[in-house]
């Protein structure tokens, strides 16, 4: 897709009338910007869409693997939400902590340990029809494109966001089913980069560049970020940043998702 | 499923002790380990063993409590499956189909059912097979006293034919006719067999094999919250199905409402047409009284179930059933709504027991900490609906969104003491460090093992020169000055 100049009046007409078709109806689509107008630009609607479903990855030889960079990346996304949040996995190597320390309250998080790979998208699906959740996260392998598909279905009709994190067994595994079609409105690569230099020795804070490989009605595009901090949002490397970039990241028609989460008695 | 008899005598363990029948002709029923290893068995009449062994305990059988006692093990078993049926005079059957993925599989099962009944004092030798017959046989007469046989039924041909429940004379007669195990009578022609020994020795053999059914009647506990339905037509459609268990909720979640209570597990047992019956079980994490919540697990679960040519009756009970939680009694009172009335599709437990129930209750779970510096030792899984824990992990240093376990050594070129490494290989790939931060040191927790003493760990944030974050340790074991050392990875930051 190119960045295009604006359309005519007419045609943005017809694409709102497509979209209201798409969306079965609903006015408005809700949203969670990044807080970086470079990106979220390019997003329609001007943020990550919610009630739908978002696949992410995480380019490199490590990262296909252990996608331990899009993790946090899906987790900054979850810490700028509010609500319960279900993680469906197989590997037992998430380590809560670090989840926790970009922004993300462990008693906001349910996990589910799927027994076999299979499971693992209805495990998903089952989470995405739940209106009482606010996102699920599923680490799949292999995601078919009628996976996807009900995924989608499922999430626009109760409005629960879904971010699959794409994990494979080897490169290998990977470089074979990264480019295939699924359902999914946004698709991303976040990879590790050198981070962000510091006056004294030592790692400053962490930087990615995040690739937006493809955006269905929005423009993909490819930034160097910084990664998430402590309340899990993103942010435009110093020099780069202007003056919206400072802006936090918070969601638009704020009585979105008002279902708090209360365990126990 | 075989059980020895319970033996509740004050009696030292060394001294042999056995159960006889009383009457004119007292024959040994039972005996314990000590009288087991002189030589005595079940069947031994009486005098004869004290000609054997003088100093022998002696105890009347009572038969009727055995029974009892027996009803009263099948009451507890109900724990693993809602089909159990006691096997007289000394065995249980559990049909544990479709239940066994609520406590991670067969095996898993066995050895917790092992286990609890030794707590109880109770030896008991188990077989999982696919009839109930075969697994009576191999439970009593198998040269292991706990197996699983997956599939075929090879080895019970092996067995002697007297684990073919025919009764002593006939098993006797079958001897001595030259048949010595179950595969010699299953090889012979069946017409002089049953002209001879009747159908019992061919029914027995097809209910071993599963080409007949073998119906086993289940206990039912007293004193439970039940709903039944007896159906003028047999049904076998899933719709059917879902009403009958729509209504038989309706019914128990109204007897749970008079006693107060909360269902915590739901066993629906449908009985077909033929005599057999299909079981579903459900769980749930808190006690539950919402019909819509209960029905939805139940249905969720009717894929399971093969109604065969029909289903007569259909009976629900709540195995397990508890005070409601202060907080739904709290809503009754406050308010308006009965828990069965509100959104239950909209709350977190509904959710928590359709996948307890799909993945089993132990994979749905919350993330808390533990206090404790050793980062995998940092975090403890606790229920899904635990109450909320005080957030957070108390560490300012960075954790690695991966953890890899048990961390991997790795080969490090280390010029300067205290100092990160300057290079590393992990899994054939080198790496050369441009930014580190650390140490952090963790020290071993001598509280849980002597061997930590003088064990700690120097923990380093490593960046290499494509940008990708590591978690390293070099490990100490004795002093952190002199012992000898060695470089792992732990994690992996992104």
């Amino acid at each position: 897709m190119h960045p295009e100049p604006r359309p005519s009046i007419a045609l943005q007409d017809l694409r709102n009338r497509i979209h209201q078709l798409e969306i079965g109806g609903r006015r408005t689509v809700r949203v969670l910007p990044f807080g970086i107008s470079e990106v979220d630009g390019r997003l329609p609607g001007g943020g990550l869409a919610l009630g739908a479903v978002h696949e992410v990855a995480e380019g490199g030889d490590l990262g296909v693997i252990h996608a331990a960079a899009a993790t946090l990346f899906a987790a900054g996304i979850l810490a700028r939400m509010t609500g319960p949040v279900l993680w469906c996995l197989r590997a037992s190597d998430l380590y809560a902590p670090a989840l926790c320390q970009v922004g993300l309250d462990p008693n906001r998080v349910i996990y589910a340990e799927a027994p076999d790979e299979k499971t693992l998208p209805l495990l998903v699906e089952e989470g995405l029809r739940h209106r009482g959740l606010t996102a699920v996260v599923g680490e799949l392998a292999k995601l078919p494109m009628v996976a996807s598909r009900r995924m989608q279905i499922a999430a626009e009709h109760s409005g629960v966001t879904a971010i699959i994190l794409r994990r494979w067994r080897s490169p290998a595994a990977a470089s074979a089913e990264i480019g295939q079609p699924t359902a999914a409105v946004t698709r991303w690569r976040v990879s590790a980069l050198p981070s962000s230099p510091l006056p004294a020795p030592g790692i400053g804070r962490r930087r990615w560049r995040v690739e937006l490989v493809r955006c269905r009605g929005g423009v993909a595009g490819e930034w160097d970020i910084e990664g998430c901090d402590e309340e899990g949002r993103l942010g435009l490397p110093a020099h780069l940043a202007d003056g919206s970039a400072s802006r936090q990241g918070t969601l638009i028609e704020g009585t979105a998702r008002a279902v708090g989460l209360r365990f126990g008695t | 499923m075989g059980s020895g008899s319970a033996l509740e005598a004050d009696e030292p363990a060394d001294k042999p002790f056995v159960v006889a029948s009383t009457g004119a002709q007292r024959v040994i029923t039972a005996v314990d380990v000590a009288a087991h290893r002189l030589g005595l068995r079940r069947g031994i009449p009486l005098a004869h063993a004290r000609a054997m062994v003088p100093d022998l305990t002696v105890a009347d059988a009572d038969p009727d409590s055995d029974a009892e006692g027996l009803h009263r093990l099948a009451l507890w078993a109900l724990r693993y499956s809602p089909m159990v049926a006691v096997d007289p005079p000394d065995g249980l059957w559990i049909d544990i189909t479709g239940a066994s993925h609520l406590l991670g599989g067969e095996r898993p099962l066995l050895d917790d059912l092992i286990r609890r009944l030794a707590a109880m004092g109770v030896t008991a030798r188990a077989a999982i097979a696919g009839t109930p017959g075969a697994a009576n046989a191999l439970a009593r007469f198998g040269h292991r006293p706990v197996s699983v046989i997956d599939d075929g039924l090879e080895v019970v041909s092996a067995l002697p034919v007297a684990a073919l429940r025919l009764g002593s004379e006939m098993t006797v007669e079958l001897r001595r006719l030259g048949f010595e195990t179950i595969g010699d009578l299953e090889a012979t022609p069946r017409a002089p067999l049953a002209h001879r020994f009747g159908t019992l020795p061919g029914r027995r053999l097809d209910q071993v094999f599963g080409r007949v059914a073998e119906p086993i009647m289940p206990v039912v506990p007293v004193e439970t919250v039940q709903a039944r339905r007896s159906l003028v037509e047999p049904i076998s459609t899933a719709e059917a199905l879902q009403a009958v268990i729509a209504a038989l909720v309706q019914d128990l979640c109204g007897q749970l409402e008079q006693h107060g209570l909360g269902a915590r597990t739901l066993d629906l047992l449908w009985h077909r047409v033929d005599g057999t019956m299909q079981a579903i079980r459900v769980g749930t994490a808190k006690p539950v009284r919402a019909a819509p919540h209960l029905t939805r697990l139940l249905v969720e679960r009717i894929d399971s179930v093969d109604p065969g040519f029909g289903i007569e009756i259909a009976i629900l009970t709540a195995t397990l059933a508890e005070p409601l939680s202060a907080e739904e009694v709290g809503r009754l009172v406050a308010g308006e709504t009965d828990p069965g009335t509100f959104d239950e599709v909209a709350t977190i437990a509904g959710l928590v027991d359709v996948l307890g129930n799909r993945i089993g209750h132990d994979r749905v779970f919350r993330c808390a900490p533990v206090e404790s510096d050793v980062p995998e030792r940092s975090v403890t899984r606790i229920p899904a609906l635990a109450p909320p824990v005080p957030a957070g992990w108390p560490s300012k240093w960075p954790r690695p969104g991966r953890l890899l376990t048990p961390p991997e050594p790795i080969e490090t070129m280390a010029l300067m003491p205290d100092h990160p490494p300057m290079a590393f290989t992990w899994r054939g790939v080198r790496r050369l460090i441009k930014r580190a931060d650390g140490p952090e040191r963790i020290h071993g927790e001598w509280w849980r093992r002597d061997r930590e003493m003088a064990a700690a760990r120097d923990y380093y944030a490593v960046e290499d020169h494509t940008g990708e974050r590591f978690w390293l340790y070099r490990s100490w074991e004795g002093s952190p000055d002199t012992g000898p050392m060695r470089w792992f990875i732990h994690g992996l930051f992104g």
